[in-house]
């Protein structure tokens, strides 16, 4: 038996034929589009490295069956950075010492992402510890990350102004 | 995880009779459900997808001030619908308690209902559990009991049911609304749940192949919205089950207690409704001694399982400190960090 599983990752569109309903989006990216930036740690939707953007909400890819999720957008490490220019996050993180060996980083990256476009946590650091809880960093970089979290927002912001006022003289 | 035939029905009548197959589960997020397929605790011989089902995925205000919330309503839309939230803080702040962004974004409210105990012998494949064997055993009793139950267990289970979204729920007389292949009907969430007794492998009301459409709320729960709170221990300040919780709603009137609801979590098997502690508190004034005796009320029957005694003495901490910030009213915004007893809140005397 056959599961058709059509996604648009990163902006493009992949049509895949799974030959097994087990496959998790997470397995899906890795294995099968060879998108390895969201990384594998605990697969058990514990520790956040698995993190991706799923119709503009950020889910844990190692909990969601591929074949449940036919049509979706999927947003992942490898598709935030405008050609050589990284996001505002990517750039925050560098910034702001946000890891250390770097294995959670897409993940984190991508909950920070997640967390901005929310819109809940503002640059209140107990609110952004919190909306991050869900991404564990072993290296404890912790510090460094609640910091390039509200840096990259009011970046973001910036951003957003810049373009609104655009459009205001445009 | 086993092999599974995979199924998307169109509508709820087909998809209660594709789940009609002995070992079919139901598939919402798999957020819980995947986790414990890929542990081997749950083998599924079928997976019925339900997320493509219409009507299930909104809110709907009704005229006559009750709410229906769709079974695949997600929780994070649910905690941050902002008409919902002012009707129903206390259940708006037990599910930003609960687990993390990224589970609340995908985990829905028929899923989280459903969602089975995180005793770590009903995890562990290789231990005696009579939930997931019936009959075989139970491993937890004598083993690692700090987070077992101390209100309705039996010699069969002591595990606890973990949802934080469940206790405002039955606190505030919240409804199932369940499709099954002969018609709907509707069941008290308090009543849903069974103690586990002798058969703790039955764990809801749910006959096979039965399909949670909704969960209502009724028009007299919103008139706690004044004063309603969720308080939750956990053992590290975010991202926990919690080690007891407590839902606590009050009605004042010319400084009288005019209703006290009052429900726990992490105590029991289902979560613990207290009618007798909520009755205690009708037409008393609110304060730490009426608080306090409530909180003795509602844990009277308690018992250790285990090494588990402090979970007592705690419980009845959270209960009255749960009712003094209820009393002290609801805040205008969900804390920094919601339900912790870490997050100050002006003007709540702590008892």
């Amino acid at each position: 038996m056959s599961f058709p599983v059509a996604l648009t990752v990163n902006g493009v569109e992949r049509r895949l034929e799974l030959d097994d309903p087990r496959v998790t989006l997470l397995d899906l990216l890795r294995e099968r589009l060879d998108l390895t930036g969201t990384k594998k740690g605990c697969d058990r939707g514990q520790c956040g490295a698995c993190t991706v953007i799923l119709d503009g909400r950020r889910i844990n890819s190692c909990l969601a069956l591929a074949v449940s999720h036919d049509g979706a957008h999927v947003l992942t490490i490898e598709g935030v950075a405008q050609g050589s220019t990284l996001h505002p996050v990517q750039a925050a993180f560098i910034a702001n010492d946000g890891f250390q060996c770097g294995f959670c980083t897409p993940g984190q990256i991508m909950s920070a992402i997640g967390l901005i476009e929310e819109g809940q946590a503002g640059d209140d650091p107990e609110r952004v510890r919190e909306g991050m809880s869900g991404n564990l960093c072993r290296c404890g970089a912790y510090a460094g990350i609640t910091e390039a979290v509200i840096e990259a927002q009011k970046t973001m912001g910036a951003l957003n102004r810049k373009q609104a006022e655009r459009k205001l003289v445009a | 995880m086993n092999i599974f035939d995979y199924v998307r029905p169109a509508t709820a009548a087909e998809a209660v009779s594709a789940a009609a197959l002995p070992g079919a589960a139901y598939l919402a997020a798999g957020t819980n459900l995947v986790d414990l397929m890929k542990g081997g605790v749950v083998r599924p011989s079928r997976l019925v997808d339900i997320n493509q089902l219409p009507g299930l995925d909104s809110i709907a205000f009704n005229g006559d001030g009750s709410v229906r919330v769709g079974a695949l309503v997600r929780n994070a839309d649910l905690a941050h619908d902002t008409m919902f939230a002012k009707r129903f803080p206390a259940i708006a702040e037990a599910l930003l308690a609960g687990a993390s962004a990224q589970l609340r974004n995908a985990a829905t409210v028929g899923g989280n209902i459903l969602q089975r105990t995180r005793c770590p012998y009903f995890a562990d494949t290789a231990a005696a559990c009579n939930k997931r064997v019936p009959g075989a055993g139970c491993d937890a009793q004598g083993g690692d009991t700090r987070l077992h139950a101390v209100l309705g267990w039996s010699q069969g289970c002591i595990a606890t049911h973990p949802s934080d979204f469940c206790v405002p729920l039955v606190a505030l007389g919240a409804v199932v609304e369940i499709q099954g292949a002969t018609g709907a009907r509707r069941v008290k969430l308090e009543d849903f749940y069974c103690l586990p007794g002798n058969t703790p492998e039955r764990e809801t009301m749910l006959e096979p192949g039965e399909l949670i459409l909704a969960i209502h709320l009724p028009a007299e729960a919103a008139g706690f919205a004044a004063h309603a709170r969720y308080l939750k221990i956990r053992e590290r300040t975010s991202y926990a089950f919690a080690v007891v919780s407590a839902a606590a709603a009050l009605q004042l009137a010319d400084g009288r207690i005019s209703q006290a609801r009052i429900a726990l979590g992490g105590v029991a098997l289902k979560p613990w409704r207290a009618h007798e502690a909520e009755a205690s508190l009708a037409g008393a004034p609110p304060g730490a001694d009426a608080f306090r005796q409530a909180a003795e009320t509602a844990l009277a029957g308690a018992k250790p399982s285990g090494d588990n005694s402090f979970k007592i003495a705690l419980a009845k901490r959270i209960v009255a400190r749960a009712l003094a910030l209820a009393a002290a009213g609801t805040p205008a915004r969900v804390p920094a960090l919601p339900a912790s007893p870490f997050a100050v809140i002006a003007g709540a005397a702590h008892a």
